[in-house]
């Protein structure tokens, strides 16, 4: 069973806001997946789980520098910027 | 006993790699301008692909190996959700229950017995950017971000909760420092290099977590505070609430922190753009490339050089002082050249905030030998080796430039007998005083040799001789 109280913490950790139309909506679907996991369940423990679905391993690059943006460039798409920085929500602590 | 209890969680930089973890943007990034050296990786953009620095997973497999930890053959990354604006994807890469490696030790001495501080794991992570903020914390209305360091290769080093005391957290630090610095993969002297998080509870008490402790010294101050703290709250009847706490380092206190996401609210999940990596070849890779770890150069010293304990002990703890001390006991004698090294060189880098590494620009191990030279010839005497020193560090200059410069050339003895002759034919009131039992006017003739020398004779020395041609 999930619990409407269990979907608006999730919304809340996705920094979404839903409405308890949604919240309902979610709960029910967040239900079935959960059921579905549930078959998952029945599988015999000693098979392996699956991290990646891709065939490969081990991919890698070698420790080389590349380009890098320009401070311009890697700015250029934030609308809250300064002198260099982004600016960012102050976080309280 | 054993009523306080603490665990480390330590964050190492891989800071002596070239490029981040997953994505090729130089790591020395340190002294320049906020933003300067991201990609679309590193600043989290959509459809940006990271991919993992081999470099970086053999450096991590060389840290494992040198703390004894066993390295699992499959391992992977995962992604930990949070939201925090150092964060530019709103996930961290790092590694959930495939870790890199399990278990490990790391021995430390305390009160002059050996204790092994067992680990739980070590895995890998990427670090996130770096928050700023004008003026106060407190009164600033926003932060400002720099993603320079986003995405640097660090190593999370967990330990079990086996330390009885913040002395022992700082020892245990210490000698980790030591291992990682050794193995060339870690630079403790840069900014950000090493950032702790401690779980400490005393008996009968909640577990508290201290967030962020950025420096060595901060450990001890921030695990003192705490136990003072909690130790006053049970005295008083009262009970220490389980919670996470924040070190403020200016104020050396710890403070309360808004309570932050339970492990399950961060969903981990295996990071579906990375593909898992199979340990064993790389493990063969990095077998035959372990340099030799303190215990091991320790002895070696004793044997090689036939240094005592005392001294092979101090020289190992900072690889850099080794390395130096290597370079020069190969002019002059080793035992010679720990003593100054350990006795007087060390401390004087230590005053000025140096290292070995910056000692070496300014003051090679070869020139250093050549001064060790000119004292074991007594060419110079002890009081001048150490002017010398400290000539070099602060103004530079060439050796045997600031030796004559300052008259600091130990003059040869026929010279002294020279000017003792010259002070007793100049002097013959005194010579007589002498002979006649005035001890005292030996001094005078002592201070004669000395004007004469401008300082540069040894007076015992002089005096003894003097006496010799007086008697
Ligand atoms: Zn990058």
């Amino acid at each position: 069973m999930v619990s409407v109280e269990e979907v608006y913490h999730t919304a809340e950790l996705a920094k979404i806001e839903i409405s308890g139309e949604e919240a309902e909506k979610f709960r029910k679907e967040f239900e079935s997946i959960l059921d579905y996991f549930n078959i998952l369940d029945e599988v015999e423990e000693d098979v392996e789980p699956t991290f990646q679905v891709l065939p490969l391993r081990n991919v890698f690059r070698e420790d080389k520098p590349g380009e890098c943006l320009s401070q311009d460039e890697a700015l250029k798409n934030a609308t809250h910027k300064e002198e260099g920085y982004f600016k960012g929500p102050r976080v309280v602590e | 006993m054993d009523e306080v209890v603490i665990g480390l969680e330590v964050h190492v930089q891989l800071n002596k790699l070239r490029t981040k973890l997953f994505c090729s943007c130089p790591l020395n990034y340190h002294h320049s301008p906020p933003n300067t050296h991201v990609c679309p990786v590193c600043l989290g953009m959509p459809g940006a692909m990271p991919v993992i620095n081999k470099e970086a997973v053999k450096a991590a497999i060389k840290v494992a190996i040198a703390l004894n930890a066993e390295i699992q053959p499959f391992t992977v990354f995962d992604r930990k959700n949070y939201f925090y604006p150092d964060l530019p994807r709103g996930f961290q890469i790092s590694q959930y229950d495939r870790p890199l490696a399990l278990g490990g030790y790391v021995t430390i001495e305390l009160d002059g017995e050996e204790k092994r501080i067992k680990l739980k794991r070590v895995h890998m992570e990427e670090d996130p950017g770096k928050l700023s903020y004008r003026g106060s914390i407190t009164t600033a209305k926003y932060s400002l971000i720099d993603y320079n360091r986003s995405g640097a290769p660090l190593l999370e080093i967990v330990t079990e909760p086996v330390m009885n005391s913040p002395k022992e957290a700082r020892l245990f630090l210490n000698k980790l420092r030591m291992i990682l610095e050794y193995l060339d993969v870690f630079d403790g002297d840069l900014e950000g290099a090493m950032r702790v998080d401690a779980n400490i509870s005393l008996k009968g008490g909640g577990r508290v977590e201290v967030k962020n402790i950025s420096s060595f010294k901060g450990v001890e101050k921030a695990l003192s505070y705490e136990v003072m703290r909690q130790k006053n709250l049970l005295q008083r009847g009262r009970i220490v609430t389980r919670e996470t706490r924040h070190f403020d380092e200016a104020r050396n206190i710890t403070v309360t922190l808004r309570s932050k996401e339970e492990e399950q609210d961060y969903r981990y999940f295996p990071e579906p753009d990375l593909v898992p990596i199979l340990t064993e070849e790389l493990v063969k890779e990095v077998e035959g490339t372990l340099p030799e770890m303190p215990e091991e150069k320790r002895e070696r010293f004793k044997e090689q050089y036939g240094l005592g304990d005392n001294y092979a002990k101090v020289l190992i703890l900072d690889v850099k002082m080794a390395d130096y001390f290597e370079d020069v006991a190969k002019y002059v004698s080793p035992k010679l050249a720990a003593s100054w090294i350990v006795d007087v060189l060390r401390g004087e880098l230590n005053y000025r905030g140096w290292n070995f590494l910056k000692c070496r620009e300014v003051l090679s191990p070869e020139e250093f030998a050549r001064l060790m030279k000119y004292f074991e010839e007594e060419r110079i005497t002890e009081k001048g080796v150490v002017e010398v020193i400290r000539t070099k560090l602060d103004e530079g200059g060439d050796v045997e430039d600031i030796i004559k410069k300052k008259g600091l050339f130990a003059i040869p003895k026929e010279e002294i007998v020279r000017f003792c002759k010259e002070a007793i034919e100049e002097n013959p009131k005194a010579v007589q005083d002498y002979l006649g039992g005035k001890k005292q006017a030996l001094n005078f003739l002592v201070g004669q040799v000395m004007k004469k020398t401008r300082g540069r004779a040894d007076p015992g020395e002089t005096a003894k001789m003097l006496e010799e041609l007086l008697a």
